[in-house]
Formats: C-alpha cells, structure tokens, sequence
C-alpha cells in the first residue's frame, strides 16, 4: 500500500536539549524523519528547543520552531500552522509526553490533529506501568511482581508483602530518573520520596528485583500490516540492576541458543501487537534467569530510543527511518533496504560481526555524588565499536572512550585499589571491567568472580583469554616476538599502546613492526546480510583478518574526524558541525570520509557521508582509514578536542590538515606563545604567571592580586579550574596540585570580577574575516561558557566596544594564520577589553550562531579549509549586532541526576546540553530559554534571597522589582538588613546553623518558589551548599549570579505582562 | 592445530582445528543464522555439506540433549570464525568441540569466514576439502576432484529411516494420524505435527505408495532431505500415486518432489539459502514471514507456470529473490512450501502451516463424508 496521501502537513516532536538519557540519538531519529517526510512530499513542521541539531537546520523542515518543548507552546504553533498530523516517536519521552498531554488536553480534538507512529492508547499502555503489568499479564508474560502507589505508605505496605531489594521506578521519567534499587527500607524511603516527587504523575512502581538475571533488548518494528520483525537482539553485559545507558551491551545476543531466543522473539511480537503500536518501531526489555531460563518481561519503549540508534548503526537497518515511512502508512516489504537495494527492509539483519557499546561517565564532575550504578542512569555518552569477535570489538570501545586507555587495560594505567576489590566487583561502578581484569590476573575463577558481579561467565571467560594470552607475553621484548604473535594479537584487538608496553617498547616499535612485516588493518562492510548480498552503502569497520573489502575511488578524499563519545564540555555541537563539513565538501564535489565511533550521533549515519568508518579516534586507528584511502585533507577543527589531539602526530605521519596549521592551533593553546603574540598586537589579557611551586605562586598572586583563576596546566586537560579569593585557598590549591601532579605547572589568571563575558565565533580565510556572532553572556566572567547563558545580539555592549571586539577578532585570526573557524573570549571590564582565551577551531557555540544568523558557519568554514576564499563562497553576510530579534542560549545542567553535588557554577563545566529561546523581545526571549530547560519560574509567591557582601549593592533593584510584582521576600539576617535599609520589605529566615525552623525546612516544606543565592567561595558544606542541592531535587529555581537573576526577573516580568507569548518559526525571522 | 579448507577453484583458507581430525569433502555453503548451531549441524538436509557459520562467535552456549534435529551430526565439516572451549548455558551438557569429537567432524576455525562467505556468494556454493593432517594442496585438490558433488545425487537413503516407527506412540486423543515419508526428516518437524495434535507415522523414503495407503491415514507429510531432487527419481511414482488420494503437504525437498511429481523442474540456486532471516510473502494474505530456509535447489517458477492442466497457485514468494516458496494445488488437496515453517533455528512465523494441514485433513474428511 502506498503513502497516505490524507496528510499533507506533518509535525515532528524533537526531544530538547541533550541531558543524560535523552542525548544526540534524538537529532539522529529526527534528522531521519525530517528528511523522510520532506522526501515523500509532506509538508514538514519540527518543534525543538535545541538548536545544536541537525534537524534545527532550517532546510530539514518547511517550518522550524526553537520553542520551549512544553505543550502549551506546541499548541500555540498547532494553532499557527494546524498540522495534519504529529509523528511523536522520534522525540525520546519529551515527545511521547507532550503528545500525550496534549491529547489530555484536548488539544488533538480541537485542532483535528491525529498522531502517527504511536497512540495515545498504545503510549498509555506501554508507559502506564500499572496498565503495562496488566496488559503482559492479559497476553501470559511474566513481569516481575510489583505494585503501583502514589505515596510512601502505600509504598511501605507493598514493600512489606515483597521482599528486599525492590526497584523502584517512577512513572514517565527518562532514563530511569528518580528511580534505584533499595537494598534496606531506609533507601527504599528515600528513593520513593524522590521518585514521587520526579514523576509528573506522582506515582511510583514498586517492583520486586530481578537483579543478577541476564538482561536482554529487543528492537522490534511493526506496519500496518501488522508485519513484524526483529531489527537487533541486545544483550547486557552487565546483569539487571544496571540502568541499560550505564551497561556495556553486546549486539547481537551473545549467549542465548534458537530456543531461548525464539520464546524472547515470541514475546516481542505478542508485546508490540498487544500494546498496539502499529507502525513504527519500540524497544523492549527482557531478563532471564541465568538458573533456569525463566524469562520476565521488564518494559517496553513505544519509539525510537537510545537503543534502537544503536541497533541502527549496528546492524545498518535504519529504525527511525524505517519507522517514519511505517507512520505515513508503507508497509515493510514496500521499503528497500538501502544497502543490498536488491531486498526489501522486511527482514531481520543477520551481522557477521559482534559490537560493544561502552558507556562514557563523566563522574569526576560531580564530586559528593554516589558513583556507583543502578537503575537510574547517570552516564553522559557512549562508543561503540564494531569487532570480528567480542574480544577485539570490548578493546576497540574501550579505546573509543577516550579515558586515556587504550583497550582493556595492560597499559600500566591501572588504578587498582586492592582491599576494594569485593566492593568493586559486587557493586557496579564505571571501572568494574578493569577490576574483573585484575582479579583474573590474581588467579581468581570465573565462578568466583560471577557469585561477585553475575555477568555471564562466557563474558568473564572472554575477558581470561586475553589475561591468558598476556601471559604468553611475559618474557618476550620487541626484539624476540614473533610475527605471528603480534598477528593474533591484533585480532585480539590490541592497540600498539597496548602491545608497547607489554614489550616495553614504544608504539612507533610497534607501528614500524606492524609495517616491516605487513601486519595492517583491512576494513570489512556493515550489511545488514552477513554477505549474502552485495552491499553498496560504504559503512566499514577495521579487523585483522584477509579480505580487505574497500573499493578504490578516484575522487578527491577529504578525511573529517568526529568528535567521539559525548561527554560534558564534548557534545552534539562538534558533531553538527562534523555532518555540516561532509555536506559542504560533498557538495562542492568531494568524496568526504567520516571516522567517529559515537553510535548516538547523526554524523555516524551512513547518509552523511559518502563514506563511514566506524573506529576509534586514536592515532592508530585513524592512521588505518588514512593509509587505505589517501585522502588529500583530514579535517581536526570541527570534532572538538578528539581530533585536534592528534593534529600534531597526524602531521609528523605526513597527513595533510587541511585548514590552520597544527602549529598554530599549538600556539592559541600554549599560552607563553600565545602572551607574546597578543603582547605584540597590542592586545590585553589578564594578568597571568605560571607557578611551579607554592612560593611561586604566592609570589605571582601577591603581584596580580585577588581573586585568581587557577588551573593545572593543559597537559592536565584544563579540568579542575577555580577562583580563588584568598592566599589560603590559593596555597591549598596549588599543593594540592603538585601532589597530584609534580612538575606540571599550576596557571594563574587574574580573575576579573563581575566583568562582563563575550564569545566571538567567526571565519577567517587569511585575508577576510566573516565574524559570525558576537555572544554577550549574561552570567559575569568566571562561569564557564559552556555552563553561561548568552544571547545575540549583545545586549548592553557599547558601539565601541564592539568595533574593538571586531578589531582584535580581525588581529587575532590574522596572526594565528588561522584558515576556518576561530572562537575568542573575551572579558570587558570597565570599558576596557580583554582576551581570555582564543581557540581556531570550531566551538561549542557554532550551531547556536548558525540558527541564530541563519548561516551555516561549519559548512562556509569547511569550504574555506577546502581551499576556497570567503568572497568565492555564496553565503549571506549577516550583521549578528543589527538582527532586529533577541538569541540566548541557555545551558541544561544534570545535577538532579548527581544528588549530593552542589550545583553552584564556576568555571568547570557541568552543563550536558542547551537550548534556546528567541524572541523580538529579550525578556521574553529569555523566559523561553529558562522555560525551554524546564526551569519554571513562579508566578507569584516568595523568593529567597542570600547574596554575598559583594554582590549586596546590586541586589536592591532586584529586589524591589521582583517586590512590584507582588513576590513575597524572605531573607537571612544580613541580607534582610540591608534591604531594609533600602526600604525593601521582607521576612527573616534562620540559617541552617542557626536553628529550626530554617531556611531548609521552608524549601522542603515549598513556602519558597524561587532562590537567589550567590555563593561566598567555593566552602563545602556551607548552608548555600544544602541549599542549593536541595533546590536541585526539589526543582525549585535556583540562581547563583547576580545578572542571571537580573535576566530572571526580567522574564517573570514579561511572562507576567506579557502572558500571551509569540512563536515563530525560525525561517520566518 | 593448523586446519586447512580447500575449495575445488583452488583458493585455500588456513586456519585451526575443533572437533575432530581428519579429511572432509562436502560442497561448501554458508549459514547466516546468529544462533541455533546445534540445530544446524543436526540437519539431515545438510548431508555432505561444509557448513560455514556467518556468525563469528560459534559454541558460546554448548551443546545440549534437546535442541538436536536428528540425534547426530549430519555436516561433513563446520566452518567458524572463533571457536571458544567455553560455554555458559543452564541447559548445556557439553562443549561444541567434544560433541563434533565424538561423531569424528571436523571443525576449522580462525579463517576470514567473511572472505570465504563473499566468495561463495560471487562463485556460487563449491565443493571443498577440510583437512588437519594432509597440507598438500595438489593431493587435496584431487580429492575434491574425485567428489561428485550434489548435483545428480540422490543423499536420502543416507539419512533416512530404515524401517518404519510411529513417532509418538503415547499421544493422547489426537486429531488426525498421519504417514511422513523421510527424506531425511528434522526432529522438529515431527515435534509441530505432534504439538499439533497428529499422531505420525515415520516411514522410509523408498515405502510405496500402496504401502501409505494401506495405512488408512488423514494426511500424507513428504519431508525435507539433502542434495539433488531431481535425483530422488524412485519417489515421483509413488507422489504420482498419492495424489488425490489423501490431502498431502510437503516441506522442502518434499515440496520439490510433489513440484517435480506435477511436471515442475528443479534448478540449483547459486549459493542456495540457508539463514532464519528470510522474507517471505504470504500471496493470499500479504503478510510476510521471517522464515528458516536451507535449501540449494528450488523449483523453477517458469516450469510451475508451463502447467496446465492442474489448478495451482503460487501461495508464497521469497522477497530477497523472488523465487517460489510454497504452491497450493487446491484440486489435489496438497500444498507445500520451500522453507522451513519448524524452522530450529529461525523465527516460529510460519507454524500456522501445521494447523493449514489440519484444516486441510478436516475439510477433506467432512466432503468425503458428504460423497
């Protein structure tokens, strides 16, 4: 049957900013989906608030709406553009829980707007956990027992009749957020409490654990057919009890015989045809009892999802895009497969190879936080990688993750606690492999080991062969090994790291072995049919084996390098731009080569470029691609850090790098060279020194003067960067540092207060500049700029200082040779304008500009890199200082996924993702931005207030304005008195160490709506720390700077006078 | 241990050895199931052939006493990318490796299973030699010369019963009784008819039709079996006979035969199907079926259209190639399909055929009734 041809305009629900649980494996579905809908004829209307997508860009869509993703927007722009129909399977759960609020509020109804891929009954009957058990119960599957409540003394009684440990899952949350396992009823108090508080529908479902069972996924699609087929079995490595985002997963199911797997594959079919979802693809979760085969049923996802992006790249068969023609109404077998073209999509991909998918946490980032890992998930991004056994694909991911190890351990990096060691094995926690691999090494057995973790014992073994195979190189040195033995070991997946020092030699021994004796890579086809049919889409992984299967071309290659697992300051901004450079190069008539390992992201979809490699980034994986296919170029400036670590090493191997030299990427990072750049065009920056010592330091510091930003040197990675205000916190940083790391070198800035920060993106050809965007941030310099809000066009920066950002963009570019994209920041104190840091590559802010002056940055970027001059490139010189409409880009922040963490920001980075509000109005602009990270701020009510000595003189007009609009104040002793002095009415509360009740008590009671509290100094355990925590999992608003809370008030004005906001899509400003 | 395959166009692979030692020709196929070895290597259908795994990762889950189609090996040799002597599976009674040992198969693992697959797909399925002692590429050349392949050859008697047996003796109030001629029938098969209610009666392939008849049965099964269809030449006659007689259904080579029986030709595919991914279309409902196939002959679609003098009706297509996968000759009572509806291993879509037989047996009954 063909397409519906009774739908003329469809709208796609995205999924917001990137936070954990919900991350870029949305751009990719609703990348998909745009494309299939625009392709098929419809008219295509998309709703996201983030604007670091592909999707976003205004060619995937006739209307695109960056609007806050709540319903009472999207209904707002149901009633602009009335959309026939809305496909809600491709937004993750923001998606499915808009279209089904806005079913509940009659919103479909009223506009006669049907939903496609999913309905409302069959969201309800898979998300309804009650409804759910009911339905598996109706159709003879077991789920475990449970039972459903929506307070914690139905939760008590319930857990009284099951025994502990219980699973507590909240009902509509994402990622399993506010969810855990309760071992005792201490936690189980705790974690009920939070998950009634975190689900929308107040309602928790107490389940008794199947922990320790084998955990299994299905991606399972059906038509209207009613078709269905299994895309991808998926087994976890890690048993039940292990959120699925935080286990390392196998594709496809590695230790199930025919007979297990088809009752699975019965369930499958008999759950998405009882829950009815009828065109479209859904996920579901099985567990099995490793004793006895017994299989329970665990949930089921009615869309699109993490794993169905992972299923996609693992098998080649593209789930959302399969699921998208499902929805306008094909069948399976009228949908060929892309890759054998011959055969239909009606089938089941057979792979002849195995993946691993590799969580990626970023836990460092979260001091105080509970690090171990449960049901809720707290990673931040994954790799996957593709290998001929499980073996060489668990190495090959380790090494995608880019945690500095190389494969699995055997790299002298490990960091092995011993008397830990039966903690570290029972409970789950992000280095548990590598404490499986050490307690191997000591002669433990797999039995013991599986009564510790119950991962499977044909994984453990897999993981013995390769402590085995070390052992046979014991005694040997890069002198005496054999040809054979480094042959094997390659198909074990080692790394010459790896090998390196097993041999005590260096990896350039290793490589040039690897050379003498012919050992190399070759590269084998991701097809869909394990090879039964010829496959004409180039998506490749490496293996050592035979048959290399790549074909020659005569094209000019250019070779662009992604950006790998997300992480947080590393995300789906340096993948837009990634997919933006192989869509320009393709265009001007290159044949552009991806290399990335980031199964989540659009740029690993076999679309984007003409060909994929599916690797690690590291120098030996991606020196294999390059020596295959001699490129002419390789792109390092759009995939962030990743590739711009391997510029250097890259060029010395004779690889052309297309765009500003390696060198002088080099001298922007080091900042001596750097200083004397800037020192020579007459340009200020800080004040600054390096201290390699404590007497140094106080040396420097007594000369610049406080407050400081201090920072380890790059060769740390630039993490663990501070302000600090006094000479005792100065010395206990830097000892500290030097403990850490002796001989690195401790940086220190002068920190300038309160001034105001500006970050410029633009483009130099080493003649013109184009500047893209002049971004005035609205939190004050000293917060990291991933972590600030900021907004185009600036909105207090005079003229002049604006032509003297300009002038320096111009110098700057212009003396680091830069040829591409270059982002600077600057500080602007008092008129006069300072640069803090200048980075000639792509940013983080690259897509933000782009939506905002609706030019593609990365794509005139990667021309230019390509060769071509500015002048030559047709593009729009737009004035981002003249747009007539107001941009922020406001930051999304994890911390009620790290309860413990304080949530104060500084100049680490925290922030998973972004959004954006835009409006001709900035306040209203700005209530959408805070309204898009779902920070909902009060109407009326109270609004605390606790700010530092310093910031007291700013707080007046705050206060009185917030007053005008009819808010109640509270405040502590200090701050009330001022106020009150300044004739500002308000309540007293007590501080924490002062006595009940307190300033906690009123928060937790909800007698607070909004919280402005600036922190004094980074002092743990101060009452702001409880505070601010406790807004975190209350989800009270919470602000920690004096101009956020300026830019605050000003969107409760306007949402208060202004309570019909516009929306607009982005094509139509 | 260094194993070597050979094939007959010259191209070795060198690898290593599981199972047991020794020389072993057969015709060289591939199998694209990710799971369901054990199935496989029991097949009675792949008499003589070199099955090699796509899958990489072969043995994981061992071997155990129940998912076996016929109680022995019947592969010639089993060819895998990485073979573990590990297994974890609560129902495992032991390793793949001694289960090849002790039915003396050879197992070669640690090849580019990929290369060898691809290279089938372009030459086409091939005679092959696995051996673990003899490394002399001429002399193992001769040897595949002097092997006459499928193609002409009748494997049945080989693999099939030799004296008659009722499989479920102990069935209780079944619906229908039913006589299967083995070719060299999957336990599996016998199993879904028994679930299903019939009780059987297991009858080598050289029983003529006199001798079924005889036995008064509801239906008459004509199983799957090994190599060539067009050498099973003693069973037409006996089809002939058959036909009209009792409803008739018929699976893999027992579809050919009942083809071949009505006038149809048999042709050999390139590399034949063997996998459980399959699509395969349902003409009278539309619906698709994830099906088991394994299968290196098939019958010629154009043969099936030069009939015409029977009322037949193309009921199932096979997607990936178009070819045929079932026929109904509705006149006859008797229909059959190409793949695997049992399938072990493969996807469970297709055992509504089982019960098309019981309908088909019912309905059969009531008109003779009503005559």
């Amino acid at each position: 049957m063909p397409k519906r041809k009774d739908l003329k305009k469809i709208m796609i629900i995205g999924s917001g900013p990137i936070i954990i649980g919900q991350a870029s494996e949305f751009d990719y579905s609703g990348t998909q989906a745009c494309k299939i809908l625009k392709e098929e004829g419809y008219n295509v209307v998309l709703v996201n608030s983030n604007p670091a997508t592909i999707m976003t860009d205004p060619e995937f869509s006739d209307k695109t709406y960056i609007e806050p993703l709540i319903p009472e927007f999207v209904e707002k722009i149901i009633k602009i553009e009335s959309p026939d129909a809305i496909l809600p399977t491709m937004g993750g759960q923001t998606g499915l829980n808009i279209a089904v609020s806005l079913d509940n509020m009659g919103v479909l109804k009223k506009y006669g707007v049907e939903l496609i891929g999913a309905s409302v009954d069959a969201i309800n009957k898979a998300e309804d956990r009650e409804l759910f058990k009911k339905v598996m119960e109706k159709i003879d599957l077991y789920v475990p027992p449970s039972g459903y409540v929506n307070n914690l003394t139905d939760a008590l009684k319930i857990a009284g009749k099951l025994k502990y440990p219980l699973v507590v899952r909240p009902s509509f949350t994402l990622g399993g957020l506010g969810g855990g396992v309760a071992f005792n009823k201490e936690e189980f108090v705790d974690t009920v409490t939070r998950g009634l508080d975190l689900s929308p529908v107040n309602q928790v479902l107490i389940e008794k654990s199947v922990a320790g069972w084998k955990e299994f996924e299905l991606e399972v699609m059906r038509d209207k057919n009613d078709n269905v087929v299994i895309v991808c079995s998926i087994e976890n490595f890690d048993p039940m009890g292990v959120h699925t985002g935080d286990s390392i997963t196998v594709a496809p199911a590695q230790t199930l015989t025919n007979y297990e797997y088809q009752i699975m594959r019965n369930a499958g079919l008999k759950i998405i045809r009882e829950i009815g979802v009828e065109t479209g693809g859904s996920n579901i979760q099985f567990a099995i009892n490793p004793e006895n085969g017994k299989l329970a049923v665990i949930e089921m996802n009615p869309r699109v999802s993490r794993s169905s992006a992972l299923a996609s790249k693992a098998t080649g068969f593209p789930i959302a895009k399969i699921a998208t023609k499902l929805a306008i109404g094909y069948t399976l077998d009228e949908i060929p497969n892309d890759i054998t073209k011959k055969t239909p999509a009606c089938f089941e991909p057979s792979i002849d190879y195995v993946v691993v998918k590799f969580p990626r946490w970023s836990f460092e980032k979260f001091p105080n936080t509970d690090a171990s890992l449960t049901t809720r998930m707290k990673s931040v991004g994954e790799s996957m990688a593709i290998g001929r056994t499980f073996k060489e694909a668990l190495q090959k991911s380790i090494r995608s993750l880019e945690i500095d190890r190389y494969g699995l351990g055997c790299d002298g990096r490990d960091s092995i606690i011993e008397e830990n060691i039966s903690q570290m094995l029972a409970i789950p926690n992000q280095d548990r492999l590598f404490y499986i691999k050490h307690s191997i090494e000591n002669g433990d057995t797999i039995e013991n080991i599986f009564d510790y973790t119950k991962i499977d014992p044909w994984f453990l073994e897999n993981i013995k062969q390769l402590v085995d195979f070390e052992k046979t190189f014991k005694e040997k040195t890069i002198k005496n090994i054999s040809e054979d033995e480094i042959r094997e070991a390659k198909k074990l997946g080692y790394s010459d790291i790896q090998l390196a020092y097993l041999l005590r030699c260096s990896e350039e021994d290793i490589r040039y072995f690897r050379k003498k004796t012919g050992i190399k890579a070759v590269f084998k086809t991701v097809d869909t049919c394990a090879a039964e049919f010829e496959a004409y889409t180039p998506y490749y992984y490496s293996t050592y084996e035979d048959e290399n299967e790549i074909a020659d071309s005569i094209k000019k290659k250019i070779v662009i390098l992604g950006s790998g697992p997300n992480r947080i300051g590393q995300g789906i901004e340096f993948d837009y731009c990634c997919v933006h450079a192989s869509f320009a190069l393709r265009n001007e008539g290159f044949e552009t080569i991806m290399i990335n390992c980031n199964p989540e992201t659009v740029s690993t979809d076999y679309d984007t470029s003409d060909r994929l490699y599916f690797e690690p980034l590291t120098f030996e994986d991606v020196m294999n691609v390059i020596e295959d296919e001699k490129p002419f170029g390789v792109i390092v400036q759009f995939g962030g850090q990743t590739p711009l670590k391997l510029a250097k090493k890259l060029l010395d191997a004779g690889v052309n790098i297309l765009g500003t030299s390696p060198d002088n990427i080099d001298i922007a990072e080091d900042r001596k060279r750097f200083g004397s750049i800037l020192d020579c065009l007459k340009i200020p920056q800080p004040e600054n020194g390096t201290a390699l010592a404590v007497s140094e330091a106080k040396l420097i510091a007594e000369k610049i003067g406080y407050p400081l930003l201090v920072r380890p040197s790059y060769v740390l990675g630039g993490r663990a960067m501070v302000i600090v205000y006094n000479e005792e916190n100065l010395i206990n940083y830097v000892e500290n540092a030097f403990k850490v790391s002796p001989g690195f070198p401790v940086l220190i800035d002068k920190f300038l207060e309160q001034a105001t920060e500006v970050d410029v993106d633009a483009i130099f050809d080493g003649e013109e500049i184009f500047i893209g965007g002049i971004m005035e941030h609205i939190e004050e310099a000293g917060i990291h700029s991933g972590d600030s809000a900021c907004v185009i066009p600036p909105f207090a920066l005079s003229p002049g200082t604006i032509d003297i950002i300009k002038d320096y963009t111009f110098k700057i570019a212009k003396a680091l040779n830069v040829i591409g994209l270059i982002n600077i920041q600057y500080a602007v104190k008092n008129s006069v304008v300072y640069v803090l840091e200048a980075n000639p590559r792509a940013s983080r802010t690259v897509p933000f500009v782009s939506k905002s002056i609706k030019v593609p940055l990365a794509k005139v970027a990667s021309l230019v890199m390509s060769g071509k001059k500015l002048k030559d490139i047709d593009f729009k010189r737009v004035d981002s200082n003249k747009l007539d409409y107001f941009s922020i880009k406001e930051a999304v922040l994890p911390f009620s996924r790290f309860p413990g963490t304080d949530t104060i920001l500084g100049p680490e980075m925290k922030s998973t993702g972004e959004v954006m509000g835009i409006d001709k109005n900035f306040g209203v602009a700005f209530a959408k931005s805070q309204l898009a990270v779902n920070q909902k701020f009060p109407q009326s009510g109270t609004v605390f207030f606790s700010v530092k000595d310093r910031d007291k003189n700013d707080i007046a007009s705050l206060a009185r304005k917030i007053s005008n609009l009819g808010f109640n104040i509270i405040t502590t002793k200090g701050t009330g008195d001022f106020l009150e002095r300044m004739g500002i009415k308000c309540d007293r509360v007590l501080k924490i160490r002062e006595g009940r009740p307190n300033v906690l008590d009123l928060l937790k009671n909800g007698e607070i709506d909004l919280i402005i509290n600036t922190p004094e100094g980074s002092e743990a355990r101060s009452d702001g720390y409880y505070l601010r925590t406790a807004a975190s999992v209350l989800n009270i608003p919470c602000i920690t700077t004096i101009s956020g809370a300026s830019a605050a008030i000003q969107g409760i004005y306007e949402l208060k006078i202004n309570s019909n906001i516009n929306v607009k899509a982005i094509q139509d400003y | 241990m260094k194993a070597l395959l050979v094939l007959e166009d010259g191209k070795k692979f060198i690898g290593k050895s599981f199972g047991s030692h020794g020389e072993m020709v057969g015709e060289v196929v591939f199998n694209t199931s990710m799971m369901g070895y054990q199935e496989i290597i029991t097949d009675p259908s792949y008499c003589e052939q070199i099955v090699t795994m796509t899958y990489p990762q072969i043995g994981n889950y061992g071997v155990n006493k129940k998912d076996t189609e016929s109680g022995k090996i019947q592969v010639s040799g089993l060819i895998v990318k990485e073979y573990l002597d590990f297994y974890s599976n609560y129902r495992a009674t032991e390793s793949l490796d001694s289960y090849l040992k002790k039915s003396g198969i050879v197992g070669l693992f640690d090849i580019d299973t990929r290369e060898l697959t691809r290279h089938i797909r372009i030459k086409g399925a091939m005679k092959g030699i696995i051996s673990t002692e003899n490394f002399d590429i001429d002399y193992l050349i001769s040897k595949v010369e002097e092997y006459p392949g499928l193609t002409g050859r009748d494997l049945t008697k080989d693999v099939s019963c030799k004296k008659a047996y009722i499989y479920n003796k102990n069935i209780k109030n079944h619906k229908y009784f039913v006589v299967a001629v083995d070719y060299g029938i999957k336990t599996s098969i016998l199993k879904c008819m028994s679930d299903a209610g019939l009780k059987v009666k297991v009858v080598p392939p050289h029983t003529s039709a006199e001798e079924i008849l005889m036995e008064n049965p509801d239906g008459i099964f004509l199983s799957n079996g090994p190599g060539d269809p067009s050498a099973v030449d003693y069973a037409i006659p006996e089809i002939k006979k058959l036909l009209n007689k009792k409803p008739i259904f018929g699976i893999c080579l027992g579809h050919q035969l009942l083809a071949i029986a009505l006038g149809a030709k048999t042709f050999k595919l390139k590399f034949g199907h063997h996998g459980g991914n399959h699509p395969v279309k349902n003409l009278s409902t539309g619906k698709i079926e994830i099906t088991a196939q394994n299968h290196g002959f098939n019958v010629e679609m154009k043969s099936l259209q030069n009939i015409k003098n029977i009322d037949l009706e193309i009921t199932h297509m096979n997607l990936n190639d178009n070819t045929v996968e079932g026929i109904n000759y509705k006149d006859l009572n008797a229909f059959s399909v190409q793949y695997h509806p049992e399938a072990k291993p493969g996807p469970d879509d297709s055992k509504y055929l089982f019960d098309d037989f019981l309908s088909l047996m019912k309905n059969f009954k009531l008109s003779n009734k009503n005559k």
